[in-house]
């Protein structure tokens, strides 16, 4: 018994771990969908409006996400370009 | 013309029991025997409990409600403490129901506290409606009281995010500092690997540790008796509470790893014998 125990292979030596599993991802689900972080999706829209300016894009171009992690946020921005929209062309829509 | 140094603290949780209003007694009572002047703020609108904890429950007249609406002024509803120097009470409404709580009369009563008092602790209720919202939304600081169980620790993690996106600093592009108390600690069952440790819920929630409060028979004797905890006779959760204080007002040792150590050190003497 205390060497599963030791081992952790117990039913209740496991459960803090188990905890601290289901923890993460129901957390990393809840941080994704937004969670309060609420002008994401508002942060989304205007990066749009703006790119939209200069650049033909879809809406589903753009993928805004905010991951907490140790003691900062990252927000991580993914923009798909239409090919030569680096060289400043404007891409103009058939 | 305020106090320069007036600081609006928020004890906050998201989920309810996890011991907002056993905290924010006890911090208040404890900054209060520090010298500076502190009031205590009931934000549980209609399900107030603060009164009972801070044991003054037989001296509330008027309320929160009253002076927002202006039925009474805040001279007529604060309840000045009994024990201590420097300690108040605003009590909420028993009868009224949260959306008395506006956002103007929330800043003008917290604006007129400012005038008077060195700390403003606003006592959350649970969950992130209204009252929870308002209560957190003036706030300079942030006390996220959390229990090292999982519900506890997904609804801290909401309400960081409520606090960095709806709180007036947030709105304002400055930063909420945060702090974490971990409360209902049993270091014991953490050993055996039944409740997640200190280092599990910091990692997860990410913001710097306040402090860790055991799991305490004291905590429910003193609640029995209206005393704050940092009021009660000597218990491993009153010198916890105090060292959090400590903490909050920026004193403790900057060595991280040194304090949290020594209250390991405690913990495990308390938890000595066999549960």
């Amino acid at each position: 018994m205390s060497f599963l125990k030791f081992l952790g292979l117990s039913s209740h030596g496991k459960s803090a771990r188990i905890a601290r599993e289901r923890l993460q991802i129901v957390l990393s689900h809840q941080r994704a969908d937004g969670g309060d972080e609420d002008f994401l999706p508002k942060l989304r829209n205007e990066l749009i409006t703006v790119i939209s300016k200069y650049v033909k894009i879809e809406a589903e171009q753009i993928n805004v996400q905010l991951q907490r992690s140790g003691s900062y946020s990252v927000l991580e921005l993914n923009i798909m370009l239409p090919t030569h929209a680096h060289d400043g062309e404007v891409i103009i829509a058939d | 013309m305020g106090k320069s140094e007036s600081k609006i603290i928020v004890v906050t949780s998201g989920k309810g029991g996890v011991g907002k209003t056993t905290t924010s007694a006890a911090v208040g009572a404890e900054l209060a025997n520090r010298g500076y002047k502190t009031v205590v703020v009931d934000f549980d609108i209609g399900l107030r409990n603060l009164d009972l904890i801070m044991g003054c429950e037989r001296r509330v007249i008027f309320d929160f409600v009253n002076v927002i609406q202006n039925d009474a002024n805040l001279s007529q509803a604060l309840i000045k403490d009994k024990r201590v120097e420097n300690l108040y009470v605003l009590p909420a409404s028993q009868t009224r129901d949260k959306d008395a709580l506006t956002k103007e009369g929330v800043e003008r009563v917290l604006a007129d506290l400012q005038k008077e008092f060195d700390f403003i602790v606003c006592d959350s209720p649970a969950g992130i409606e209204k009252g929870a919202l308002m209560a957190l939304y003036f706030a300079d600081e942030a006390i996220v009281v959390s229990n090292p169980e999982i519900s506890s620790v997904r609804d801290s993690d909401r309400i960081i995010g409520v606090l960095n996106s709806r709180s007036r600093r947030s709105e304002q592009g400055k930063e909420i500092k945060k702090h974490l108390l971990i409360t209902r600690y049993a270091q014991a069952r953490v050993n055996r690997g039944e409740m997640l440790s200190v280092e599990d819920v910091q990692e997860i929630l990410a913001i710097p540790l306040l402090g860790i409060i055991p799991e305490s028979p004291n905590v429910l004797n003193a609640s029995n008796r209206g005393i704050p905890v940092t009021l009660d006779t000597p218990s491993d959760a009153k010198r916890a509470y105090q060292q959090a204080v400590a903490r909050l007002l920026g004193e403790a040792s900057s060595d991280d790893k040194s304090w949290i150590s020594k209250i390991f050190a405690g913990i495990q003497l308390f938890n000595r014998s066999p549960v």
